[in-house]
């Protein structure tokens, strides 16, 4: 294998932290926007990658062709995420914070447990074809597919939610309800669609996620959604919760983190990666203890 | 007009009253139960710590910690690392610093030194984190979890890693435990009774008002949250003590919504409701892990279902949230003085108050 | 048009409203005069149901609202424009003004109540691509009407426009609430300046914690010995 200079250690870095940064970004979307509206921490959020995985992983297994199976599985992430949204968070709304969060992880706890049960805890081996999966040369430079994907379909992603955000009634709502939900409701708009678009939007995400995230690690297994939610959970709070935009940069800002830390910290530090990321976060929040787009107003104790 | 006058039992007496009706039943379980019921206690007890711990700190200062059990995880290896015989020292941790290596402590020392080490790291970590607000407090403590998870697999010199450590001299036996969880509710019964409770209730009640009137949340937060990492760590070196062997796998999040459970189904903010909660969850937990195995009603025959127990808590939790998100006792605790109370009528002049 | 009758109002165990009944009639503008923490706000709170009452009913074009989601209140064509403005800070002019007309489906009526609004309001036009932090209180204040208007009521409840307002602005924003009357539109008034109020209005109703203590026309309060102690006489504007 011939060696890589310098530039194009970068450049492969570059491509790797901006993949797993897009992932991450997409992810801490869907759980901003249902932060913002509801103030709501789902924690549940990271099993819907599960459900949409292993339902993809099924329909194939039955026969079904992988990209329609794709599409499968983002069904039912989202209808998995509607479901959570009416029968666990609807009656508790209002709430406070706490019993919204820990609701979320009881949630979390019967969802992992139903997956155990049904699919035995063991990780099984995703099939994602070719085109998906596969590593591309450039010159020196080994890339695998799923990331250019990855990348690409962020990108696209994150303009077409621009667009609904901020040109359409439902995505200006969904704005106006994060904002003052009281006001909202004088305002005749619909509460109630606003909250299930909010779910919806972010269970279609997760289950892309799902898709990409499966590929990259290429098993899937019934706590695999544990991880991916808790750094989308910092990549919001880096962000500022509830900010949009706020999650996007934390989800990059995360990615690019994790890839130079793992670059830079030496042999011995390296295992320690997840240690100094939190603790640049909790220094972060120490000045911006909203979040990187949060209001710099603090508490004064 | 008749003035009913009842006369209650003083503090001191009811205290006095409950210390030696617990450490009756106590003594009646290590003679007369069998060991199953008290390996059950003690795991009881060891909650019921951990439980009036966490409310210590969320439910009287509102900061919810989600990372706590990393406090327990600190008081479990601080306490077997230093209680270990020496001999199996050399060979179970060869890379022990010298004075540690020499060193083997009785249970006691061990616990407190555990206890004294989490209460100095919940200061370093408070001093900073505890102006924190809501959700944000929370990822930070989170986030404390993390790096004291990762610290614990990965100082393989200290902690033998991910490996299990096992070897851990079993000495909890239920007097420790009885102890240790009468000195715990003792402790921090009297500081909510204290001028330092009263201004947590109002923080926790009315922020912005409280601090009107000079009370310093920063500092109560902080008081709490040290108290707090102390007792939850001593509960760290019992359940080390306890289960003899464990790794640092056993302090994540299961165990910590376990302990939630049992929190928010007592009630945030009321010490009483917490060791309801921790008894009541606990025998649900343990009914409905004998169910799992399979339960035969004579013509009905349920298989067994192993992890249904958690399937079902979790239901159990949700359930709780939406129906009775206060808990059994909500902010109240049990007047204890009423119970031992004598009724006795008595015919007062209409002096006017 | 709309009638209150009896309503009981609990928080928690708080007895906020003690059997408050009031009508009004199409095209009136009735005022609900008190003072702080009479109950005024909660009265308008639960006739746009996001208060229910414990007892009692409000009824609109022998319509019962009591039960009704605020959603449907508004549908039913009563808005109301709370205390405190509370406006979208970080929506533009337009985006709040739309959000205001996000139920209606009539899309040629919304360009002429726009230009309708805009006509009443000139500023909001001028700044109408700026976000809404960056309007000047009383701007703020015009814009929250500005949008209750373009959801189209057919009684508008104005919760203590003049709150925090400069005496000019006031001025302005009472001349376009008189606009507003002389063209038909009912309202319901709620505010503590006592005297601005009786001026333009139809109607009063005092609330005195929690229950109606005085009702009448303008002239007949402003003629009553105790309006004029506790009132009249205490206002700070």
């Amino acid at each position: 294998m011939t060696s890589l200079t310098p530039f194009e250690v970068i450049i492969q870095q570059a491509i790797n932290a901006i993949s797993i940064g897009s992932i991450y970004a997409l992810m801490a979307i869907g759980l901003t926007m249902v932060f913002g509206i509801l103030r709501l921490i789902n924690f549940a959020h990271g099993d819907l990658i599960m459900v949409g995985s292993y339902a993809t992983l099924f329909m194939t297994m039955a026969g079904v062709p992988f990209w329609i199976a794709v599409g499968g599985g983002i069904a039912a992430s989202c209808l998995t995420g509607l479901l959570m949204e009416r029968v666990a968070y609807r009656p508790i709304r209002g709430a406070q914070d706490v019993s919204m969060l820990l609701t979320s992880f009881a949630v979390t706890i019967f969802l992992e447990n139903i997956a155990i049960l049904m699919f035995s805890p063991s990780s099984r081996p995703f099939p994602a074809p070719g085109l998906l999966n596969s590593a591309m040369n450039f010159g020196a430079l080994r890339v695998n597919s799923v990331d250019i994907i990855a990348i690409v379909v962020a990108g696209i992603l994150l303009v077409l939610l621009t667009f609904f955000i901020t040109r359409t009634d439902m995505g200006t709502s969904m704005r106006a309800v994060s904002q003052d939900l009281l006001a909202s409701r004088l305002m005749g708009i619909n509460t109630n669609r606003v909250f299930v678009t909010a779910f919806g939007i972010g269970s279609i995400l997760a289950g892309i996620v799902g898709i990409l995230w499966s590929t990259r690690v290429g098993k899937i297994d019934p706590l695999m959604g544990f991880y991916p939610v808790l750094k989308a959970f910092v990549a919001c709070v880096i962000g500022g919760l509830g900010s949009l935009p706020g999650a996007v940069l934390g989800g990059y800002i995360l990615g690019i983190l994790e890839i130079l830390l793992q670059g830079i910290l030496p042999a011995p530090l390296t295992p320690f990666r997840d240690a100094f990321v939190f603790g640049i976060l909790i220094v972060l929040l120490l000045f911006r203890p909203n979040g990187l787009l949060g209001s710099t107003e603090m508490e004064k104790f | 007009m008749e003035n009913p006058k009842k006369k209650h039992l003083s503090p001191l007496a009811t205290g006095l009253v409950l210390v030696a009706a617990f450490f009756g039943l106590l003594a009646l379980i290590n003679f007369g139960a069998s060991s199953y019921i008290q390996r059950i206690v003690i795991g009881l007890c060891i909650s019921i710590i951990l439980v009036v711990s966490l409310n210590l700190t969320s439910g009287f200062t509102g900061v919810f910690s989600l990372g706590h059990i990393g406090f327990m995880a600190i008081g479990a290896y601080t306490a077997a690392i230093l209680t270990l015989p020496l001999s199996q020292k050399l060979a179970y941790l060869p890379d022990l610093p010298g004075w540690l290596e020499n060193t083997q402590l009785a249970f006691l020392p061990a616990t407190l030194i555990g206890g004294l080490l989490a209460m100095l790291v919940a200061f370093l970590f408070g001093v900073s984190v505890m102006r924190l607000t809501g959700p944000y407090v929370g990822v930070a403590t989170l986030g404390f979890l993390v790096i004291v998870n990762v610290i614990l697999v990965n100082w393989d010199s200290m902690t033998r890693g991910a490996r299990t450590f096992s070897g851990v001299p079993p000495f909890t036996d239920i007097w420790w435990v009885g102890g240790w969880t009468a000195v715990t509710i003792y402790v921090i019964w009297r500081f909510a009774r204290s001028s330092y409770g009263r201004q947590m209730m109002a923080i926790r009640d009315n922020q912005i008002a409280a601090q009107s009137l000079g009370i310093s949340v920063l500092r109560m937060r902080l008081l709490a949250f040290c108290v707090s990492a102390f007792f939850t760590a001593v509960a760290g070196s019992l359940w080390a003590h306890f289960i003899q062997s464990f790794s640092p796998k056993a302090f994540l999040f299961v165990e910590t919504f376990a302990i939630i459970t049992m929190l928010i189904a007592g009630g945030m903010g009321s010490i009483s409701g917490s060791v309801i909660g921790a008894v009541g969850i606990t025998i649900l937990a343990e009914i409905l892990r004998n169910a799992e195995r399979g339960v035969n009603l004579g013509f009905v025959h349920i298989p067994p279902v192993y992890g249904a127990s958690q399937i079902i808590m979790a239901v159990i939790f949700i359930v709780l949230i939406i129906f009775r998100p206060e808990g059994i006792m909500g902010k109240r605790e049990l007047d204890f003085s009423r119970l031992f109370s004598f009724k006795r009528k008595k015919r007062k002049e209409a002096a006017s108050q | 048009m709309l009638k209150v009758d009896n309503i009981e109002v609990y928080y928690g165990h708080i007895h906020a409203l003690k059997g408050v009944s009031l009508d009004v009639q199409e095209g009136e503008l009735v005022s609900l005069l008190g003072a702080n923490g009479a109950g005024k706000s909660t009265t308008l709170m639960t006739i746009s149901g996001i208060i229910r009452p414990r007892k009692g009913t409000v009824t609109y074009l022998d319509i019962d609202l009591t039960k009704k989601i605020p959603e449907e209140i508004v549908k039913q064509g009563i808005v109301q424009c709370p205390e405190g403005r509370r406006i979208f800070g970080s929506l533009t002019v337009i985006e709040n003004l739309r959000m205001g007309a996000v139920r209606r489906k009539d899309r040629a009526e919304l360009k002429n109540d726009l230009e309708w609004v805009f006509s009443l309001f000139p500023v909001l036009e001028a700044r109408i691509s700026q976000s809404g932090a960056t309007l000047s209180g009383g701007e703020q204040q015009m814009l929250a009407i500005g949008r209750s208007l373009m959801a189209k009521p057919r009684l508008l409840m104005l919760d203590e426009p003049s709150l925090g307002l400069a005496p000019l602005v006031v001025q302005e924003i009472f001349k376009v609430i008189q606009q507003l009357h002389q063209r038909g539109v009912t309202i319901l008034l709620v505010e503590q300046n006592a005297r601005q109020a009786m001026a333009i209005a139809d109607r009063c109703y005092l609330l005195e914690t929690g229950q109606v203590v005085l009702s009448g026309t303008a002239a007949d309060l402003k003629s009553n010995i105790a309006v004029e102690q506790f009132y009249l006489g205490g206002t700070a504007q």
